[in-house]
């Protein structure tokens, strides 16, 4: 057992565990886009978990940093916000926003962000980036750019559950997002019986086609 | 190790008897030898049609000589090079050879013994006949290391290199200790060429001290800075020096299998890299127990998609491993977890090549040249406004002044040196207050640029620094790997307000918002792409933010760079009656004549291309550019010219 300091309360916690999930479980926020609970090689992608470690100068991802006994951690100083809401205000520049009619919107993670750091669900001081990239086919799924906001779960998952991954990301830079690879063959894609990217998609950028004609007939 | 020292020092000796006698079997020293620069600079200038008329010349004329392929020597503003070897004369180098050229090299040199004057540099050694071409800056203030040989060997002639000396630190190496090498690798203080300054020794130790069993070693030949193609010349023109290296430094760390990451786009440096890799198996200079030595060493060549992102170290990995080059965080370090998992040591090609030197002339000889904290050579790839370009190895600690002006002859056209863009896209742009400047590892970070891996643009004053970082930045933008927020969202946003600056529709607060996003992007990305991409936009600011301000402020761009700030017109004092060079040089048909029979540019329909400007008489020099566009003098047209 490790003794850390978060925030100046004391917590008890496993030795080596991941900082940002001793974090969460003990309903400290700290905003997180990517992580995955068990995950040993983090992602670290989204850039929103920092906070400052005693001891090291620049603000680090706490997802990406094991427990240490004796380890002081702040998770709100000024530093900290700073570059949190530069990243969650850059993603929401490439995020399209249409909460009605969001599938997600109970369960928005963005939304929970724009609490803990009490800003405006906007990209506000960056102007919206519209990404452009030719749509794929897929037998089963819809993929909506728009919404992504390339946390990378889904690519997890799918390689978790079926051993090599179905979906992938692709393109470089801005247009970076998740590709079917021209998977196209229904019999040879265990997609039709799975449905952990669609599940597991924060944002419902990833939906099936009877999941999407249901919202299309709510509109 | 349990190779016997003797072992190694006979095996050692016979491979050295072999290859000088094949060597010397194989040229002439009764004929005179041209040795022709033929790595893909060389090519690009125009080696091919010289050896082609050097050849047909001899043939025609009946004269015996050895036409030889050598690399390159770096000097690329005289390029293509020929060294003429003629018994009787020093070895004399020819600039700019051009199929004429070669033929007269033949017809006066060759057959008449006149070394033509008028079209060498100088000779190669001292003599008394032919001034040295030591006397010249760009040759005696530069110190040769790792390019001692380029541009005088062959690249493809092993034998060559053994019997200049080649091999002798892998023979030495493999008769001492492992922690023998990581020891004088310490005392010479060799730092990563590759662009952070990573100390040599540190990463071969990290790996001979593991306890995994597999271990690899990497050579870094990824070179994506554009304009940079250091790396690809040393391999065009001395692949066994980089061999050598890796092999001692895979000795030492105790990894049994390399891989040099070469860019696909590198055909040349593939070839000629996989021939000395061919070469020194079938010498058994690689393979198992080389030199009875027990220790056994393979190398793989990888090609490389040619993706920037891909020369970082993690992301290189990645990719080697067949996923998309994606970097991963820091720690675990490569040294720890590199290579399917495995400690793996990896370098620049660069730092590798250097190693031979060290290992044969000592850690202490090494410490002594360059300065205290940086040691040794610095090679750089020296482009754009300056009279002698091309690659230059000079000692640490020499300032940017001495470089430019001294060594690199100035700037050309009697213009202003404005900037030195240094370490490409994750460097930085230095002003003229920042001349004295030593180049080593820690002045130039201190000064906001960085080392990076040795591209070096001097800008002249007509470059626009706005515009400048902008270019950086549309680079940066697009090789992101889109992996983490600040990298592939904020290099976006920061192109899009450079862009919207150079356009003129730069906002009040943009510069600040610059400096806000560059920093952040700076402290929060994952990757050394992202956390040194905003450097070029926020040295710019620091040093040049008057240029920025004039841009937002008044639409006025200082260089007169930026087109939608620009506008031509025509002096009608300067302008001559009734002539009309101009106008047909005009892509939209936009000059009219005026009431005076002059010429005027019709402003609405100008596109700014300024052929015009070329096509204006040199004596008249009428056509003016000027920022912001509302300067232009309004100029009435004759009515009947509509
Ligand atoms: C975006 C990026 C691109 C890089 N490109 C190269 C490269 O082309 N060549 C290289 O040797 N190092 C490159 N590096 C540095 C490598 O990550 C690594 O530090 C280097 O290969 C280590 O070798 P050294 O210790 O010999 O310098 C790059 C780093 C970053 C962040
Ligand atoms: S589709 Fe959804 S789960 Fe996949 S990367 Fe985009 S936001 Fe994340
Ligand atoms: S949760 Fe740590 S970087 Fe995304």
């Amino acid at each position: 057992m490790a003794v850390i300091f978060v925030d100046n309360v004391e917590i008890d916690a496993e030795e080596g565990r991941t900082l940002l999930e001793v974090c969460l479980e003990k309903g400290i926020a700290i905003p997180n886009l990517c992580f995955i609970k068990h995950n040993d090689s983090p992602s670290a992608s989204c850039r929103l978990c920092f906070v400052e470690i005693e001891g090291i100068e620049e603000p680090v991802t706490s997802c990406t940093v094991k427990v240490k006994d004796g380890m002081v951690v702040t998770t709100d100083s000024a530093e900290v916000r700073e570059l949190q809401k530069t990243a969650f205000r850059l993603i929401l520049s490439t995020h399209r926003i249409d909460c009605g009619n969001c599938p997600s919107r109970k369960r928005c993670e963005l939304i929970k962000i724009s609490r803990i750091l009490k800003v405006k669900l906007s990209p506000e001081i960056y102007d919206p980036i519209e990404r452009k990239v030719k749509a794929e086919e897929h037998p089963h799924l819809i993929y909506d750019i728009s919404k992504c906001i390339n946390c990378g779960k889904c690519v997890y998952i799918c390689k978790k559950l079926h051993g090599r991954s179905y979906i992938t990301f692709a393109r470089r830079g801005i247009e970076t997002g998740i590709s079917f690879f021209g998977e196209k063959d229904a019999e040879s894609i265990p997609c039709g019986k799975c449905r952990a990217c669609a599940d597991i998609c924060p944002v419902s950028a990833l939906l099936f086609y009877e999941h999407y004609s249901d919202l299309l007939k709510k509109q | 190790m349990s190779g016997n020292n003797e072992d190694i020092k006979n095996a050692f000796s016979e491979i050295k008897k072999n290859a000088e006698k094949n060597f010397n079997e194989s040229r002439n020293s009764d004929i005179p030898a041209i040795y022709i620069g033929m790595a893909t600079c060389g090519r690009a200038a125009g080696a091919e049609e010289a050896e082609r008329a050097i050849l047909e010349t001899l043939d025609e004329r009946n004269v015996k000589a050895d036409v030889i392929h050598v690399g390159c020597i770096g000097h690329c503003y005289a390029e293509p090079v020929v060294i003429v070897d003629n018994p009787g004369f020093p070895p004399i180098f020819y600039y700019n050879v051009t199929a004429g050229k070669s033929k007269l090299i033949v017809k006066a040199f060759l057959e008449r013994g006149d070394p033509l004057y008028e079209h060498l540099l100088g000779a190669m050694e001292e003599n008394e006949l032919i001034p040295s071409v030591m006397g010249f800056p760009r040759f005696g203030m530069e110190k040769r290391i790792v390019m001692e040989k380029c541009g005088h060997i062959d690249p493809e002639d092993i034998n060559e290199y053994i019997k200049k000396g080649g091999y002798a630190s892998l023979a030495f190496a493999l008769s001492k200790t492992q922690a023998d090498i990581i020891d004088e690798i310490r005392i010479s203080g060799l730092r990563g060429r590759g662009g952070a300054g990573f100390p040599a020794w540190k990463k071969m130790e990290a790996v001979y001290g593991s306890d995994s069993k597999e271990k690899y070693i990497i050579c870094n030949a990824d070179e994506g800075d554009p304009g940079a193609y250091m790396d690809r010349t040393i391999i065009e023109s001395n692949p066994h020096q980089l061999l050598e290296g890796m092999m001692v430094a895979a000795f030492a760390a105790g990894a049994s299998k390399g891989i040099i990451y070469v860019r696909h786009e590198y055909p040349l440096a593939v070839k000629i890299i996989k021939k000395a890799i061919d070469d020194s198996n079938r010498m058994k200079l690689l393979g198992e127990n080389i030199l009875n030595s027990g220790f056994s060493f393979h190398i793989d060549i990888f090609e490389g998609s040619g993706a920037f992102v891909c020369g970082e170290e993690t992301a290189l990995i990645e990719s080697v491993e067949g996923k998309r080059g994606m970097p991963r965080t820091r720690p675990p370090y490569p040294v720890e977890r590199g290579l399917k998992n495995k400690p793996t040591v990896i370098n620049n090609v660069k730092t590798l090549s250097t190693i031979p030197a060290i290992v044969n002339k000592g850690g202490k000889w090494f410490s002594g040249i360059g300065t205290k904290s940086s040691p040794g050579t610095a090679i750089f790839s020296i482009v754009g406004n300056v009279v002698h370009a091309g690659l230059v190895e000079i000692p640490m600690g020499v300032t940017i002044r001495t470089l430019i002006y001294d060594i690199c002859g100035g700037i050309p056209g009697g213009k202003a040196f404005k900037a030195l863009q240094i370490g490409g896209p994750s460097g930085g742009c230095l002003p003229e207050s920042a001349l004295d400047t030593p180049i080593d590892f820690d002045s130039l970070t201190e000064a906001g640029a960085m080392m990076g891996s040795g591209g070096m643009v001097v800008m002249d004053e007509d470059s626009c620094m706005v515009d400048v970082a902008k270019y950086f930045l549309e680079f940066t933008k697009n090789e992101s790997c889109g992996k983490c927020t600040f990298c592939r969202i904020g290099t976006g946003h920061l192109l899009t307000i450079l862009e919207r600056i150079t356009n003129g529709e730069g906002r009040e607060g943009d510069v600040e918002l610059l400096e806000r996003l560059a920093g952040d992007i700076k402290r929060g990305s994952l990757c050394g792409l992202g956390k040194t991409a905003p450097n070029p936009v926020l040295t710019t600011i620091r040093y040049f933010r008057h240029e920025y301000e004039a841009h937002i402020h008044s639409k006025r761009c200082p260089s007169l760079k930026c087109r939608p700030l620009t506008a031509f017109y025509i002096d009608l004092g300067k302008c001559a009656r009734g002539c009309d060079a101009c106008v047909g040089s005009c892509p939209v048909d936009c000059i009219f004549t005026t009431k005076g029979r002059k010429k005027g540019i019709d402003q609405e329909v100008c596109v700014k291309c300024g052929e015009c400007v070329t096509a204006c008489p040199e004596e008249y020099n009428a056509v003016i550019k000027v920022s912001p566009p509302h300067l232009v003098p309004h100029i009435e047209k004759l009515e009947e010219s509509k």
